[in-house]
């Protein structure tokens, strides 16, 4: 096919595509890995921590995020669906008033965002969130 | 305590015009001595609160037709609930007589019959004449615009939005809220905001780069000696679903936590009634009612929704005022000791032959057209069908779209937005400029036309599929179906997204759809900045003048699996 002055829309087009790729077994495994290491191999239980994101992205080249944990002594931000699934951890001194991160991550394409909180207590906490990563364009 | 008793009653029956069966075959006249607009107005004041709910509008300064769907199914916790009911199941689970002027104005039923009998519905002149009975009543009436109300028109479209805004300043609402009007382009909308005489609301609406908010989140209003709080919610997915190069920098969601952050705060603020002025789509304002305690109303809109009574989700109660102008909503409300007691809802169906014009609006409206009336006026053709565009999944004014851009474009297949807006017409009608611009006009309406391989074209349809059947609500964008001409598909709504959408076929030769060949596509309304083509009005009015008579076939492309 011919790239055209319209390439505006096949670029928008183009970008869906990657949709349709789904995350294969090697990236499931590298996200429980990545998630065993930091827990020691310990099992993240529910509750004690919240994720903040957008149901469905704006933009998935930046997205808003927010992890609170009270109690935490560290938080591991997981992108489960992108090619390198570790996004970043954040450690909280004795002192941090707030166990709060915001960041803003990168999408490839819908996915589960995974927070995995490392307590005072030795325990570990998990959440997940959703995020709808879209063509968009026919709402209203 | 409000009991079960006042949600079963229906509210609509002073509309209903008893021992008719059938479609009658009277007059305009005759219905109009039946029904009276006494008997639209009937209202039994209750409590201390009074709100006035029109949202949805779209520009619709003058009457209209406006046909409600046939289909519009509902996913997941949804399925089977209001307002996924349509045709004879919404008559019965009303208890509306069929042929009624209530069948009329809720349900696709017998619709071009009815449209002869009981006329065109709306008109901002008569929706005037309601809000002015009502204020005499209770001369501290809340009146609240809902969004989407400077776009869909002509006038709207050469007028950026003025004409709208003149005239609903007319009607001296006390706070809005938006999701079109953003495709003004930011800069018109400050413009018009600076100047109105009441507040533009939006707790959702924050400045992308700062995460800060960009417009006032709610409204104290002091009525009837009680403080109420009205929130405002603009449409969460606009940079999604509209042009976000229009409104850069501005970033919207659903935000559930700030909601209940803002509640709290108005709340603390001493308010004794909480009224969410909302443009989320019902499925949204459902499940955000059930997850964010101490919001008493929920005025909903954006899936222009009509419902003859309140939907009620623990303590809080579901609004839906319909759109285009065609229904005013009174909710009185008995709030005492910062709780309510007890209420009264009427959806008011605005039938232009029966209520009266207010003569001030009326002239008003008049204005504002005078400039555009001979553009407005000018036939173009006629339709030997009804002309629509509510539906899930096709309607026939997308299929004429539809049929135009591939003639016009020599394109094998065509997409149509999902849109719900846009009035009807009824066979034999002609189509008017004003017609054809109240199906198309918006600030994005390039016709392009480019290649796309079958796999591109699934993906689309997949990824608006699951805009709508998400089974979730916080994932829809409460927009409907792309359209699609010269190409047919099947639609599991019940499955995920990836697999909802099999058996695509190019129509022209019953062949599949072959994933790696290119299709030459022609579309409109792309929300990509630069996008090039003529203006689908242009391509439209070509192909109806072409034909003279625009028939259209019945649409038997999408089959419909899951419901």
């Amino acid at each position: 096919m011919t790239i055209t002055r319209r390439k505006t829309l096949l670029l928008g087009a183009g970008a869906a595509l990657a949709l349709s790729v789904p995350f294969g077994v090697a990236q499931a495994a590298t996200v429980d890995e990545a998630i065993a290491t930091f827990t020691g191999g310990a099992e993240a239980t529910e509750g004690g921590i919240s994720i903040s994101a957008p149901e469905i992205a704006e933009n998935g080249n930046t997205v808003p995020i927010s992890v609170t944990a009270e109690g935490a002594a560290s938080v591991m931000i997981l992108a489960t669906g992108n090619p390198n699934a570790e996004v970043a951890t954040f450690n909280f001194g004795p002192l941090a008033g707030s166990r709060t991160a915001s960041t803003r991550i990168r999408l490839a394409q819908t996915q589960e965002v995974v927070a995995v909180a490392k307590m005072e207590d030795g325990s570990f906490r998990r959440a997940n969130a959703t995020v709808k990563v879209t063509i968009g364009g026919c709402g209203g | 305590m409000i009991s079960r008793r006042d949600f079963l009653q229906v509210a609509m029956a002073a509309s209903a015009i008893t021992g008719v069966s059938g479609i009658g075959n009277w007059s305009r006249l005759a219905a109009q001595q039946v029904l009276s607009q006494e008997d639209l107005l009937r209202f039994e004041t209750t409590g201390n609160v009074t709100l006035v709910h029109v949202t949805d509008i779209h520009a619709q300064l003058t009457p209209i037709w406006f046909r409600e769907p046939t289909v519009n199914i509902g996913v997941g916790s949804n399925a089977g609930l209001p307002p996924h009911v349509t045709g004879a199941d919404f008559l019965k689970m009303f208890n509306v007589a069929p042929g009624t002027a209530s069948a009329y104005a809720l349900t696709d039923q017998d619709f071009a019959a009815l449209a002869g009998t009981y006329g065109k519905m709306g008109g901002l002149d008569r929706v005037s004449t309601v809000i002015n009975a009502i204020r005499a009543d209770r001369p501290d009436a809340i009146l609240l615009d809902g969004g989407d109300t400077w776009q869909g028109s002509m006038t709207a479209l050469r007028t950026n939005g003025q004409d709208m805004v003149n005239v609903l300043n007319a009607l001296k609402p006390d706070a809005m809220t938006s999701h079109w009007e953003f495709t003004l382009g930011l800069d018109r909308v400050n413009e018009i905001v600076e100047g109105l005489p009441f507040p533009f609301l939006g707790a959702n609406i924050f400045d992308a780069e700062w995460d800060e908010p960009a417009y006032e989140p709610y409204t104290m209003i002091d009525r009837g000696g009680v403080q109420v709080a009205v929130i405002g919610q603009a449409f969460p997915y606009l940079p999604i679903a509209n042009p976000k190069w229009m409104f850069p920098n501005l970033s919207f969601g659903i935000r559930e936590e700030r909601m209940a952050e803002v509640v709290a705060e108005v709340r603390d603020a001493g308010a004794e009634l909480v009224v969410l002025l909302s443009h989320n789509g019902f499925d949204v304002d459902r499940k955000l009612a059930a997850n964010v305690p101490g919001i008493d109303v929920i005025l909903t809109g954006h899936t222009h929704d009509a419902l003859p009574e309140p939907v009620q989700v623990g303590s809080t109660l579901l609004i839906a005022s319909g759109s285009h102008g065609k229904f005013v909503t009174r909710l009185d409300l008995d709030v005492q000791a910062g709780a309510v007691k007890g209420f009264q809802h009427k959806l008011i169906p605005i039938f232009s032959d029966v209520i009266a014009p207010d003569p001030t609006v009326a002239q008003l409206i008049t204005d504002q057209r005078a400039p555009y009336q001979a553009e407005l006026t000018e036939v173009l053709g006629q339709s030997d069908g009804t002309l629509y565009r509510r539906g899930n999944f096709n309607g026939t004014w997308d299929d004429l779209l539809c049929n135009a851009l591939i003639e016009e474009r020599e394109a094998d297949i065509a997409l149509s937005p999902g849109f719900r807006w846009g009035p009807s017409l009824i066979p034999g009608a002609d189509i008017t400029r004003e017609d054809l611009f109240g199906a198309t006009a918006m600030s994005y309406p390039n016709a392009y036309r480019t290649e796309m391989t079958g796999e591109m074209l699934h993906t689309i349809l997949e990824d608006v599929a699951d805009n709508l059947f998400n089974p979730d609500p916080y994932y829809q964008q409460g927009g409907d179906m792309v359209r699609v001409g010269g190409m047919g598909y099947r639609i599991d709504v019940t499955k995920p997204q990836g697999s909802r959408i099999t058996e695509m076929t190019l129509l022209k030769t019953g062949e599949a759809i072959d994933p790696a060949r290119s299709y030459v596509v022609a579309g409109w309304a792309s929300v990509n900045e630069g996008t090039e083509g003529p203006p689908i009005w242009d391509v439209a009015e070509a192909y109806i003048r072409r034909k003279g008579t625009v028939s259209i076939d019945p649409n038997a492309t999408v089959k419909v699996a899951g419901i």
